[in-house]
């Protein structure tokens, strides 16, 4: 028996997009209920590309907003257009005052943006952990009420309430209220089966054969002590570098695949740690 | 899986959910009247008759934080299916280890730590001595409290002397709690004006600066992370220490605790738990452990994996509570204290044996770590966990 879950999952997977149940029936669920999808996990799993993938199948804007300490309302809501403000004062000798805080001179930062639209866009709030403490309070009331208020101008409700998904990292503990009002969902790194397919759906030119090595070799090498293990988005840059490379079994041409490692490998301590030898083995069990 | 069959005058979902959320919420799961009337939605949303979905819904809705998708599942299971026995009994096996066989480098601890069982009982009848002068004059009292923060630990076991070793570790605590960053930032109420942010504002008022925004120096206190070893070399301190890591944890929100011996386990929610059965339930998990083999290095090496990111910043100074003796080759330990090491602010050890006369980090483990501590303290006594104090205002 299909559930809407399912359908979901499938939309996803023609946009090239593998979602596991949990996490199609998270997002199934923030869909229905209009609620924000908060999703954790380490780096290059795939956090982001799920906002994506969902603008393409419900074929809506996707509106991105990138945390970084320091982002205020400013930056993230709305500003006036102080320029443009000062020249129509200087340009016109009328009472201008009411004109000049009207929607032609207000700057729409993402978040405004978000509420504004015609027809309901994805909202991706990536990186959310990024972002100070006070930021994050006030982007609960945003995400709760679904409106925003310009004293100047008044309260601005959403046309249509927006697709909201944020992404953490982890690299700070979110406060329990906008944990609260978000449903969750953790990506992990995809067991080998998944990853298969993920790669068979990004890289369909790849052959079985280099795909298995492919998928066999960085599942291998996530097991060794990194400090950057690499995730999918990595995974996806080295099948890439090999295929543009013209290779097609790794266990063939060793050194190309050492030389791509940087794909992979993304410091030096990380490089160490998987020398020639150890790589060999790898790929050799792989074959 | 058979399904939990619930009592006749629990009727209809919404009790039974409100149940689920009540179970949720004993296992450390925050959820309210909220998410039962969430959860009934969500549940109408889906085909709520296949168990599948309904669990993957709930767990989409109720779970807060990566520590709870973890253990949704078998809170799940024990509420709907009633494994609930039998999943904690094979929890508990899970967690048994079998005592690694004591290597003889520790056989001289290990017979201090048979020694110290008769003194915890001579601990009992409380000092013979001075036991008329308790509770009548206090100023002997005060030499005799005197007398025992010069005693080393081993032989304190009394409530006096773990809420001196408590005590202690709030001063610490403290002591690194007041920084300041030397760099100015925004502020609503600051003692500074920052003029640029002024004068991009007085674009809104024609220019003139109108709107006067601040700056200030924020605060930017050092955190303690502190990882206590609880195996079998260290039993002997292993109260005081954990007395001072309660210390520690209780004086500031952003202390984290850790203890390990072969594996490391986190305790900060334990120690910070106010009902004290429970926290009691919460550390006894971790007690099977309790005076077995010590693993430093990988016990170090779990914290960089799976904590580190959360818990350790270039703010963090981490609090090492072990003698140094790891079953682990030294060069594991150095490693894994080098990665640490480019984590965190400082490393402090804080060692029992040190205090000892003659000591000498001669034992490779701790050998191996030197070059990456910034300090490497003695804490056998109540005193010298003191003045410990001191050192930390240097940090």
């Amino acid at each position: 028996m299909t559930s809407p879950h399912h359908n979901l999952q499938a939309d996803l997977a023609r946009n090239a997009y593998v979602a596991s149940d949990e996490l199609a029936m998270a997002l199934h669920l923030s869909l229905v209920l209009q609620r924000p999808l908060l999703l954790e996990g380490p780096a290059g799993v795939g956090k982001t590309d799920l906002a994506k993938a969902l603008a393409a199948i419900k074929d809506a804007n996707l509106i991105r907003l990138q945390c970084y300490e320091g982002l205020d309302a400013s930056q993230a809501i709305y500003e006036w257009n102080y320029q443009r403000q000062l020249l129509a004062l200087r340009a016109s000798d009328a009472d201008t005052e009411d004109a000049v805080f009207s929607d032609k001179y207000l700057l729409k930062r993402p978040l405004l943006e978000a509420i504004t639209q015609g027809s309901p866009p994805v909202l991706l709030i990536d990186e959310i952990d990024r972002a100070d403490e006070a930021f994050e309070a006030y982007l609960l009331e945003v995400l709760a009420e679904g409106q925003i208020t310009v004293p100047e101008l008044g309260t601005i409700k959403a046309v249509s309430p927006p697709m909201v998904v944020l992404t953490s990292n982890g690299t700070r503990e979110l406060s329990d209220a906008l944990r609260r009002r978000c449903l969750y969902s953790y990506i992990d790194y995809p067991d080998r089966a998944t990853e298969l397919a993920i790669l068979q759906a990004r890289a369909p030119g790849i052959e079985a054969q280099l795909a298995t090595q492919i998928i066999h070799t960085v599942q291998e090498i996530r097991r060794e002590d990194l400090e950057k293990v690499p995730g999918i988005a990595e995974m996806l840059d080295w099948a890439a570098a090999l295929s543009g490379l013209g290779i097609n079994d790794l266990s063939e041409d060793l050194q190309a695949v050492a030389a791509t490692m940087t794909c992979l490998l993304k410091t030096a301590a990380d490089c160490d740690a998987v020398p020639a030898e150890v790589l060999a083995r790898i790929v050799g069990k792989a074959a | 899986m058979r399904a939990t069959r619930f009592p006749a005058q629990a009727t209809g979902p919404a009790e039974r959910l409100a149940g689920f959320i009540a179970h949720l919420r004993m296992n450390g799961v925050q959820a309210g009247p909220r998410e039962t009337e969430d959860g009934l939605t969500a549940l109408g949303a889906i085909n709520a008759a296949d168990p599948g979905q309904a669990r993957m819904a709930l767990k989409a809705l109720l779970v807060p934080d990566h520590d709870g998708w973890q253990k949704f599942d078998d809170l799940y299971d024990a509420y709907w299916f009633n494994t609930g026995k039998q999943r904690q009994a094979e929890v508990k096996a899970d967690h048994i280890r079998t005592q690694s066989a004591r290597p003889t480098l520790w056989q001289p601890h290990l017979d201090t730590e048979t020694e110290s069982g008769t003194s915890d009982q001579a601990d009992a009848r409380p000092d013979t001595g001075d036991g008329e002068a308790e509770g009548t004059d206090g100023r002997l009292i005060a030499t005799r409290t005197d007398n025992l923060t010069k005693r080393d630990l081993r032989e304190l076991m009394d409530e006096d002397s773990l809420r001196a070793a408590e005590r202690a570790a709030t001063r610490l605590a403290r002591a690194l709690r007041d920084r300041r960053s030397r760099r100015y930032r925004a502020a609503t109420h600051g003692s500074r004006l920052d003029l640029r942010r002024t004068l991009r504002a007085s674009l809104a008022r024609g220019g003139e600066p109108l709107d006067l925004y601040r700056r200030h120096r924020p605060d930017k206190p050092l955190k303690i992370v502190a990882l206590c070893d609880v195996s079998g070399s260290m039993t002997v301190y292993a109260r005081v220490f954990l007395a001072f890591i309660k210390g520690l944890v209780g004086a500031d929100t952003r202390t984290d605790a850790y203890l390990f011996h072969t594996r490391l386990m986190r305790v900060t929610p334990a120690l910070r738990d106010t009902d004290t059965l429970r926290a009691a339930g919460r550390l006894s998990l971790m007690a099977e452990g309790f005076a077995g083999g010590t693993d430093i290095a990988g016990a170090i090496t779990q914290f960089n994996q799976s904590y580190a990111a959360r818990a350790a910043d270039d703010r963090t100074v981490v609090l090492i509570l072990s003698d140094g003796y790891c079953t682990s080759p030294p060069e594991h330990l150095g490693a894994a204290l080098a990665k640490l090491r480019r984590r965190v602010h400082r490393i402090v050890w804080l060692n029992p044996l040190k205090g000892w006369r003659d000591y000498e980090p001669v034992a490779k483990g701790i050998a191996a770590a030197q070059p990456y501590l910034d300090a490497h303290f003695p804490a056998n006594t109540i005193e010298t966990l003191g003045a410990l104090e001191q050192e930390f205002f240097k940090f």
